[in-house]
């Protein structure tokens, strides 16, 4: 089994980076097992081709329009994600539109892709989440859990945080 | 009676470019091209500390990300005056090179050639005329009857299940379209093998960058690449040698099927060596350091006024003057609150919008000018100064392009042929045929300083106090990127970023003349307005990343569709 968990966006666009902010939270708090890859996509295109191809299954986290209420957060599954790419929804739905695509010639379509997406409120300039999509960063990170757990696949809770290597080695006092 | 064509988004993958022209009598007689988004990544590097600007710079772009990341580090560098250890330049001048050949590849097979090839007619091809006709071209070991058939029946079922995907945007059976079913093949076929060759490329650059995107190796004064041969945690024997058979795989593609392929094209749409050549003074700058300063470059760049190579005038070093007092950046068309003409040093990112103004203002991107005048850069930029510096590599090259187009097409090409939409493409197949040679020497050049026993790949940097201001420069896969930084005690102050798409589709300048994009476009013939293929060929040739000279702010109503929700 070959998983990877995507996130993608633009971290300097605030809310636009929720898929990077989302992968960079599970890492810290969980140990994956040898068949999930977790990978900060950030706005990346054909670089995706590599990592994607010939998966069992490709969650990828990212900010979605849908015109619903900032902070609705949205799964869409399999057909329903080129679909949705096609009429352009996310800033990254013509790259991922295209990849898909591409291994659809290639013959490497993931056998499963489920999008967890949420509706971002600000893609103003700016390296911090907005508050109604800060508050369900958590949740997201839980669909992606719950994907995983449907294939037995849950990681193990970290015992400790890590943190920076001068933190752990007792350069500084906390 | 003047048509207006608008086009929007033109770029197939990358960001949000806006082209306007207007067509009378079948030819472009008006352009305008159009930044859609604003950039504001200026405004987030403010305050930081400059050791970490190159993590944040590489988020500007989604296909470019290395190349920020190193014109980031070279401009505090610049600013330090630091000499970077050979092994650091070897390993970034390998990690710049594959990341451009993954441009140039992805570039016309996949940007690009469906511009020119007709993936339906492709499936009306003989495959054994295609066949004979790839083996007479070249060597490449996948010409074969086989391949091409195999190749043939995937395209058939592709379009046959009613889900043309990638190609659904095509122009196919557009009176503009000329090859014949079997080059159409051939290409086609070329196509589906560079999906594989441009693999390589970037896994050369995930080995060393350590992740792609978003390289994690670098850093301002070297590379966080400890050189330990035995040492499994670092750069081991082992992955030098995995990166040179990546390197290997990539050069027979690209001297065997890219150089012959753009030829071909070339060959067959010789007409358009004529059309669209534009602004034809071009700027490049040296890039590939040789030695821990930036006084020695494998590849010379300068700059060519009006045409003229015999203008040209180098750039020598990191640093350079001449290069450093030309650039300006106006702002009198686009959405910036200051019109005046300032360096980049004193650039400012204070929006003012306006909306779409043919005489006003109408994009947002500035417009940059080399000693007040727009140039072009990019690959074509890159090789015209090569020609005009005497560099051995890309004369070879451009002379086994020049040949295979003149053998095929029976006509003379002369030099002036470059200027041109197809001469970009030919261009870009050459850079990339020089950088795979300049790639492997690197690969030669690390292998033998490790050997002579230098594991050396960083210096410390140590900030002074006061101002210090620096600037770093990049020939990047779109032409010349510069960063330009102003630090004061150890903190920035000011970060502007000159990027390639901004020089390429700049706007009308504080003179009113218009940019490279804009001036390409004009008498560019126009079939069918409704189908305005010919417009996106000249774009499309300048490899436009509009991602990067502005970013995904989508002001566009969006469409609401039915999903879902929880």
């Amino acid at each position: 089994m070959q998983v990877l968990v995507l996130g993608l966006g633009n971290i300097l666009l605030s809310d636009e980076g929720i898929g990077v902010r989302v992968v960079e939270w599970l890492s810290q708090r969980f140990q994956f097992g040898p068949e999930v890859e977790l990978m900060d996509g950030g706005t990346a295109g054909m670089e995706l081709l590599v990592p994607m191809a010939g998966c069992d299954l490709v969650v990828i986290v990212d900010a979605v329009r849908t015109g619903r209420p900032a902070g609705t957060v949205v799964v869409l599954r399999d057909e329903e994600v080129p679909h949705f790419f096609r009429t352009k929804l996310s800033p990254h739905q013509v790259h991922l539109a295209e990849v898909l695509a591409t291994l659809d010639i290639t013959g490497e379509t993931p056998d499963e892709v489920v999008v967890v997406g949420i509706e971002p409120l600000s893609l103003a300039t700016g390296l911090e989440l907005s508050a109604p999509v800060a508050a369900r960063l958590e949740e997201l990170a839980h669909h992606v859990l719950s994907e995983l757990a449907r294939h037995d696949l849950a990681p193990q809770p970290l015992t400790h945080r890590p943190r920076s290597l001068l933190l752990e080695a007792g350069a500084f006092a906390v | 009676m003047a048509t207006r064509v608008t086009v929007d988004p033109v770029t197939r993958i990358e960001g949000h470019l806006r082209v306007d022209v207007e067509v009378d009598g079948g030819k472009v007689t008006k352009a305008w091209a159009s930044g859609q988004m604003w950039r504001g990544i200026e405004t987030i590097l403010t305050g930081r500390d400059p050791r970490d600007a190159w993590i944040f710079a590489q988020r500007i772009c989604g296909v470019c990300t290395t190349v920020h990341a190193i014109t980031s580090v070279r401009a505090v560098e610049n600013a330090l005056q630091l000499e970077i250890p050979k092994n650091a330049q070897y390993i970034r001048n390998m990690i710049m090179t594959a990341h451009a050949i993954h441009d140039h590849v992805v570039h016309f097979y996949h940007l690009s050639a469906l511009d020119w090839v007709d993936v339906v007619s492709a499936l009306e091809a003989d495959p054994h005329k295609t066949a004979a006709l790839a083996e007479s071209l070249s060597d490449w070991p996948q010409n074969s009857y086989a391949t091409m058939k195999q190749a043939q029946d995937r395209l058939r079922a592709f379009v046959g299940s009613g889900q043309l995907g990638i190609f659904a945007n095509g122009y196919w059976g557009h009176p503009a379209m000329k090859l014949s079913p079997e080059v159409n093949l051939l290409a086609a076929t070329h196509y589906l093998q560079a999906l594989e060759v441009q693999r390589y490329a970037n896994q050369i650059v995930s080995i060393l960058g350590g992740k792609n995107p978003h390289i994690q190796n670098l850093a301002v004064g070297g590379v966080a690449n400890p050189i330990n041969l035995d040492s499994q945690s670092t750069l081991t024997l082992e992955r030098l040698m995995q990166v040179k058979d990546m390197i290997d795989k990539l050069g027979v593609f690209i001297k065997s099927a890219y150089l012959t392929d753009v030829s071909a094209i070339g060959a067959f749409y010789a007409d358009w060596t004529t059309i669209g050549a534009g602004i034809t003074s071009y700027l490049s700058v040296p890039d590939i350091p040789l030695d821990e300063t930036g006084q020695n470059f494998a590849m010379p760049g300068g700059y060519i006024a009006d045409g003229d190579l015999a203008n040209y005038k180098p750039i020598k070093t990191f640093g350079d003057e001449f290069f450093r007092e030309g650039v300006k950046e106006a702002a009198k068309h686009s959405w910036y609150a200051n019109d005046a003409v300032l360096h980049p040093f004193d650039g400012e990112t204070v929006p003012k919008y306006t909306d779409f103004q043919d005489d006003g203002k109408y994009s947002w991107i500035k417009s940059p000018t080399f000693y007040g005048k727009p140039a072009q850069v990019g690959p074509l930029a890159n090789v015209l100064c090569g020609v005009a510096a005497g560099h051995e590599a890309t004369k070879r090259y451009l002379g086994q392009v020049i040949n295979n187009v003149n053998a095929l097409a029976g006509i003379e090409l002369p030099l002036s042929g470059l200027h041109s939409t197809i001469g970009r493409h030919a261009a870009r197949a050459i850079r990339a045929a020089v950088l795979h040679e300049e790639l492997e020497r690197q690969w030669h050049l690390l292998m033998e300083n490790i050997g002579r026993g230098d594991t050396a790949t960083y210096v410390r940097p140590e900030f002074p106090k006061g101002e210090v201001r620096g600037f770093g420069f990049h020939e990047a896969p779109r032409g010349v990127l510069s960063h330009w930084v102003v630090i004061d005690n150890g903190v920035i102050k000011n970060y502007q970023a000159v990027v390639p798409t901004t020089w390429n589709a700049a706007p009308r300048n504080q003179d009113d003349a218009i940019g490279p994009y804009e001036a390409s476009l004009m008498d560019n013939p126009v079939a069918d307005p409704e189908r305005p293929l010919e417009v996106l060929r000249t774009v499309h040739s300048f490899d436009p990343c509009l991602a990067c000279a502005v970013h995904v702010f989508d002001t566009d109503q969006q469409q609401v569709v039915r999903v879902k929700a929880l």
